[in-house]
């Protein structure tokens, strides 16, 4: 209920337009309450009087009324709905901007589909209740009010009757609320489990396809399903009961009208005219009754719906900007891991133990270690996308959690493990760092990533869409695709994680020799499991278990690190089989040579 | 989250005329399971309407016969009646919603579950061009729509035609003249129904795809989050899907709008309505035509009059956006499998693994191939190593084999089965296929890897992620095969996702072994022990094999080069070595002879001896 509230505090940009809604919903219910005060005129005024003119002035007056009445309804309508589709739009770019916002931690555990139905789902469920319910209290609350008075000032006797039935309307009320309202969250979260599954289906359809469970993700399906169903159809059941019972109810208050009123007209201290308004009276007064209970399945919901909006827009961002940040100014490139720590959660192991070292500006380093040794993890915490959980990570002498974080992202270029492409333009992919880059700059950082070759053998070139809904790259020329994005922005950090793991060798090697030039004056940061890559580096991290094994050039390393050692000539033996060696010998001369020189 | 650019296709779909006798035609036949229910709902409705027409004769009886003659107990005997009326009209209601809400509920799960069952049917070049948010979108949003029509609606539509025609002649019985007066509105109020329903439906079909563009823009960038941060491009982001955001908000204001128009515009003619019935009937009562007692029951039939009369103009509003869902709906429903079982087709038992590609030509759009008359025969139990630059086609040519898609020219035999004629279940089961784009779904990693064979005991499991090499990672993971892991296996990193993929190809135990890069991400140390066990795997299946560390494929029995759709080169290991083709340049190059330019050109084919 308390989230529900909280949902009042966004319409405050929308108060001057509900103002003016709340005004059409008050003369439109003045309209409302004026016709059967006029019928009982004709009633008694005219027919009673035989009076024609009377009664003719009278009707054209309803009919003027009627036009009043729908000119200012139509109004409500309109303005209520720019009112609560604006909340809406609100709720939705604030949702949407915290889960932009939210911390690499937040989305490894979060999945899109619940996140989706949130935005949506949950999103539209408070935008129907402060569409319809809130003005319509308003508008009930009024006419309740107005016409318990008209029923009063007409007979006190006979108004006696709502006495009796508003408790047990009441009653209903809070009875079906709080049954309704668990059944509702619950409703919600079954919705989001469905589209859970759905998502994945959606996203994983090859693998789904690949191993052939169609089966088995039916049946996944049909399960969330029918959970959906089940909870909805007790939903339904309460208003099955819920309902008839308030119509009931209204139905006695005219029994209840007529009974007592006509012993009171019998009695001659009522107007039979004064007892027609008083039925109309009385529906007016359990109507609002009505619409509370037809709303309360909206309340219910919408607080439903609320809470789990809420829970996003609460939830922590784990990497937020100190309200002292200051900007990072243009880096030189040193950077500092000190003493590094790192896990994703209290109870889990460390993923990183004591990590020591300094990069000096424009050098290279590369990490070795075997798969899940924290490779990753190092580059993940220098454009902050984690927080170091004991230590601290600097650069150029700033600690890192001390400046704004699009100063540092924005001059950090990183190529993620998993490349991912947004539906779009190629140009626009590329430029996705950098929106206002020049074509010249774009194609320049194609060439350099060796994409501009495939990229113009596209029929429509740069503007060749890619993504969800685009032409079908191969997973290298997407990782290429990623790397002119990062180059693009020229950072002054580069990070090039397992980049190029599905180029093939031959652009692998032009792709090098293209960043070689481009890497330097920067400092970079390479994972990849090739030797060239190590032996040309500045600095090697051997890392193991998360902790930094051996540190240094390739030639100290492989005096003094045994298990560098082995890593390197296992690779080494593993580009090299023995049964051709005879092709290696062959060309070892030259080969050593441009070793030599690479070094 | 980047438009603009070939038009949609989900443009040209919603502008393509629409047959709306079709699509209520469709809706409709959902309902036919459920017809003793409905049934059920229907005899309730009838019950109830006369229920309901009994209240206002009561009413009118009471006034005229009772109150006005002072006749206490006559008035009290009647208002029993009344209650025993509305006791009636409250169990009927309740009898009927339960009908109603249990048969749209059961129409609803049919409807996700149709949709769900033909996504699995549906091709991949389908997925290709779709985005997965839109595609969301209706399966939720849509057939909900159809469900706020459906749960209440229906069941209120028959019941207030019911009812109307209860009034209709009740009036007309009361007092013809003063019936046909009340009525006189009504050809006015049905023909502002027409009119708003149409722009009802225009403007809803309107604001259910922007619904759908939304839904697709944050599906995208939900996915899509770690990049957009590692680039700080939340603003721009933001801004775009504002714009999304705007152009929904401003499609739903419109359907709104429509609807708040309408409800008033029949209001009016009900008071007119009201009013006419009023004056006349005043004008009546004065000469002593009618009594007041028949004015006061006609007062309350005609009131009870336009409440029915608006209540179906709403509704049939309603029904216009149930339909504008029920038509995006109907639209996916109707598209049809590309690859799709042949009425006659053969279901593979066991294989022997003889794969023979002969002639293949591919493109994944017209006039834009990426396989040129490929043609390849791998023995059962033989490895064949597929090598070539990005893009070359080595990817496809396995997609082509799992029938993901069908070839354009040429055929691919398995066994000598072309793979056409086979069922594509059956053909799919015999191979295990690990992917390059790996994709882990969030739940245990024992169910992960469960995945390849889902009657494999825990102990299976382990063995094979044992045999994979990621034993070790998992186990030092803090739950173990327990943990639960991110949507897409977030939170692992990409080597040890690949590990996952590999021991679930390797539990389960295909004919025919597929490996797409797949140890691009995982050191050579670690690849190293699965290669050992992989190669134990692929002993006596046939395997294919992508790979660029050129080493892990020497003992391929046969080694494929392909450049640009065509294969140019073909041969083992060391005969190709000695050929010194292309082979032997970009194995060459694999040493780091830094400067050697390598390039495949599409020349013919030089077969290595």
């Amino acid at each position: 209920m308390n989230s529900l509230l909280r949902t009042f505090r966004y319409l405050k940009p929308y108060l001057p337009l509900s103002f003016v809604a709340l005004i059409g919903l008050l003369l439109s219910t003045a309209g409302n309450l004026a016709v059967p005060a006029l019928s009982q005129r004709i009633i008694d005024d005219g027919i009673a009087t035989g009076a024609f003119d009377v009664v003719i002035r009278l009707g054209l007056i309803i009919v003027g009324v009627a036009l009043f009445q729908a000119l200012f309804s139509f109004l409500q309508g309109y303005l209520t709905a720019k009112v609560s589709q604006g909340v809406a739009y609100d709720l939705r770019n604030l949702l949407y901007e915290k889960i932009q916002r939210l911390s690499f931690s937040y989305h490894d555990q979060a999945q899109t589909g619940q996140l989706l139905t949130r935005v949506t789902s949950d999103v539209e469920l408070v935008q129907q209740f402060l569409g319809t319910a809130i003005l319509q209290t308003v508008g009930a609350a009024v006419l309740l009010i107005g016409s318990v008075t008209l029923m009063v000032s007409t007979s006190p006797q006979t108004a006696m009757v709502l006495l009796v039935l508003a408790p047990a309307a009441i009653g209903i009320f809070v009875f079906f609320f709080s049954k309704a309202r668990p059944l509702f969250i619950e409703a919600q979260q079954r919705l989001a489990a469905l589209n859970v599954v759905l998502q994945e289906n959606l996203a994983g359809v090859r693998v789904v396809r690949a191993f052939v469970r169609r089966a088995r993700e039916s049946q996944r399906f049909a399960e969330r399903n029918a959970g959906v169903m089940e909870v909805q159809l007790q939903v339904g059941y309460i208003l099955t009961a819920a309902i008839p019972l308030v119509f009931f109810i209204a139905n006695l208050a005219t029994l209840g009208v007529i009974w007592v009123g006509g012993l009171q007209v019998i009695d001659q201290r009522m107007t039979l005219g004064e007892l027609v308004a008083f039925t109309n009276y009385i529906l007016m007064a359990i109507f609002p009754l009505f619409l509370l209970s037809f709303m309360l399945a909206s309340i219910a919901q919408a607080s439903a719906g609320a809470q789990r909006i809420f829970e996003v827009l609460d939830t922590r961002t784990e990497i937020a900007e100190r309200p002292d940040a200051k900007p990072l100014p243009q880096i030189q490139g040193e950077i500092v891991f000190e003493k590094v720590w790192f896990r994703y959660f209290e109870s889990q192991p460390w993923i990183l133990a004591d990590v020591s070292f300094t990069a000096r500006p424009g050098q290279r380093i590369a990490l070795l270690g075997a798969t899940g040794s924290g490779k990753s993890t190092v580059t993940n915490l220098i454009p902050r996308f984690y927080d170091v959980t004991q230590g601290a990570i600097y650069i150029d002498g700033y600690d890192i959690r001390e400046v704004l974080l699009e100063s540092l992202r924005q001059q950090v270029g990183i190529v993620l493990q998993e490349t991912l492409l947004f539906a779009g333009t190629i140009r626009e992919n590329i430029a996705f760092g950098k929106p206002t880059a020049s074509q010249e700059a774009i194609v320049a950082a194609a060439q350099a990533a060796q994409a501009h070759e495939f990229v113009m053998g596209f029929p429509e070139g740069y503007e060749t869409q890619v993504g969800e809904r685009g032409v079908n790259l191969s997973g290298g020329q997407k990782q290429r695709l990623a790397i002119a994005r990062a180059l693009l922005v020229d950072p002054r950090i580069l990070i090039l994680d397992d980049a190029t793991s599905s180029v093939d060798f031959q652009t692998e090697l032009k792709l090098r020799q293209a960043l070689e030039r481009l890497m330097a004056g920067r400092t970079s940061f390479i994972i990849a499991q090739r030797v060239s890559t190590v032996r040309t580096a500045d600095l090697i991290l051997v890392l193991e278990g998360g902790r930094v094994a051996a540190q240094g050039r390739h030639e100290a390393l492989l005096e003094s690190s045994p298990l560098y050692a082995e890593i390197y000539y296992s690779q080494l033996e593993g580009d090299t089989p023995a049964a051709d060696r005879f092709v290696y010998d062959q060309t070892v001369e030259s080969t050593v040579v441009t070793k030599e020189a690479a070094q | 989250m980047m438009r603009g650019g070939p038009a949609h296709g989900l443009t040209r779909e919603a502008e393509k005329a629409q047959n709306v006798g079709e699509t209520l035609r469709r809706l409709l036949a959902y309902l036919r399971p459920h017809w003793l229910p409905l049934l059920f709902a229907g005899v309730m409705v009838l019950f109830n309407s006369l229920a309901q027409l009994v209240g206002p004769w009561l009413t009118g009886i009471a006034v005229d016969q009772f109150i006005v003659q002072g006749d206490r107990a006559g008035l009290i005997r009647t208002m029993w009646l009344l209650l025993g009326a509305y006791v009636v009209a409250m169990l009927t209601r309740g009898g009927q919603f339960l009908a109603t809400i249990t048969v749209g509920q059961r129409v609803l799960y049919t409807m996700r579950e149709e949709l769900f069952t033909h996504f699995q049917a549906l091709s991949l070049r389908f997925f290709d061009a779709r985005e997965a948010g839109d595609l969301m979108s209706r399966v939720t949003n849509d057939t909900d729509a159809i469900n706020r029509t459906l749960n209440m609606g229906l069941a209120q539509f028959v019941g207030n035609i019911v009812f109307l025609f209860g009034v209709l002649v009740s009036m007309s019985v009361l007092n013809w003249r003063l019936a046909l007066i009340s009525m006189s509105v009504l050809p006015l109020m049905f023909l502002s129904t027409i009119l708003f329903s149409r722009r009802a439906r225009k403007a809803a079909r309107e604001a259910q795809k922007k619904l759908g563009e939304v839904s697709a823009e944050l599906e995208e960038n939900i996915s899509g989050v770690r990049v957009v941060q590692a680039f700080g491009r939340e603003q721009e982001t933001l801004h775009e899907f504002r714009r999304v955001n705007a152009r929904s908000r401003d499609a739903n204001v419109q359907t709104q709008t429509v609807t708040a128009a309408f409800a008033p515009t029949l209001d009016i003619f009900s008071t007119v309505g009201i009013a006419l019935v009023l004056i006349v009937g005043g004008i009546m009562a004065i000469q002593e035509a009618v009594t007041v007692g028949l004015i006061i029951t006609f007062l309350s039939y005609v009131r009870r009059f336009f409440q029915p009369v608006r209540a179906i103009g709403v509704l049939y509003a309603q029904v216009q956006t149930a339909i504008a869902s029920a038509e995006r709906i109907f639209k996916l429903l109707d598209e049809i499998p590309e690859i799709a079982d042949a009425p006659d087709a053969l279901v593979l038992d066991e294989v022997a693994g003889r794969v023979v590609f002969d002639g293949v030509t591919f493109g994944y759009e017209a006039d834009a191939p990426v396989l040129r008359e490929v043609s390849f025969a791998a023995e059962p139990g033989q490895m064949i190593a597929i090598v070539g630059p990005t893009g070359a086609g080595k990817t496809t040519m396995v997609n082509l084999l799992m029938r993901f898609y069908d070839v354009e020219a040429g055929r691919i035999l398995v066994d000598g089965h072309d793979v056409r004629d086979v069922a594509v279940d059956s053909l799919r089961r015999q191979v295990g296929m690990v992917l390059q784009d790996t994709f882990l779904f969030a739940d245990t990693v024992l169910e992960n890897i469960r995945y390849g064979r889902l009657d494999a005991t825990d102990e299976e499991v382990i063995a094979a992620a044992e045999a994979a090499g990621a034993h070790d990672f998992i186990s030092r993971m803090p739950d173990g095969y327990a943990t639960q892991l991110g949507e897409r296996g977030a939170s692992l990193s990409q080597g040890q996702r690949q590990l996952l993929s590999i021991a679930r190809a390797i539990l389960a135990n295909p004919r025919l072994l597929i490996l797409d890069e797949a140890t691009s991400s995982v050191d050579t140390r670690t690849e190293r022990l699965i290669q050992a066990a992989l190669a134990r795997l692929m002993a006596g299946r046939t395997s294919i094999v992508i790979a660029h560390r050129l080493s892990t494929i020497q003992d391929a029995d046969q080694v494929l080069v392909l450049c640009q759709g065509r294969i140019i080169e073909r041969g083992t290991h060391a005969a190709l070595l000695a050929a010194e083709g292309f082979y032997y340049r970009l194995y060459r190059s694999q040493f780091g002879t830094e400067g050697e330019a390598v390039a495949c050109a599409e020349s013919g084919e030089a077969l290595a001896p």
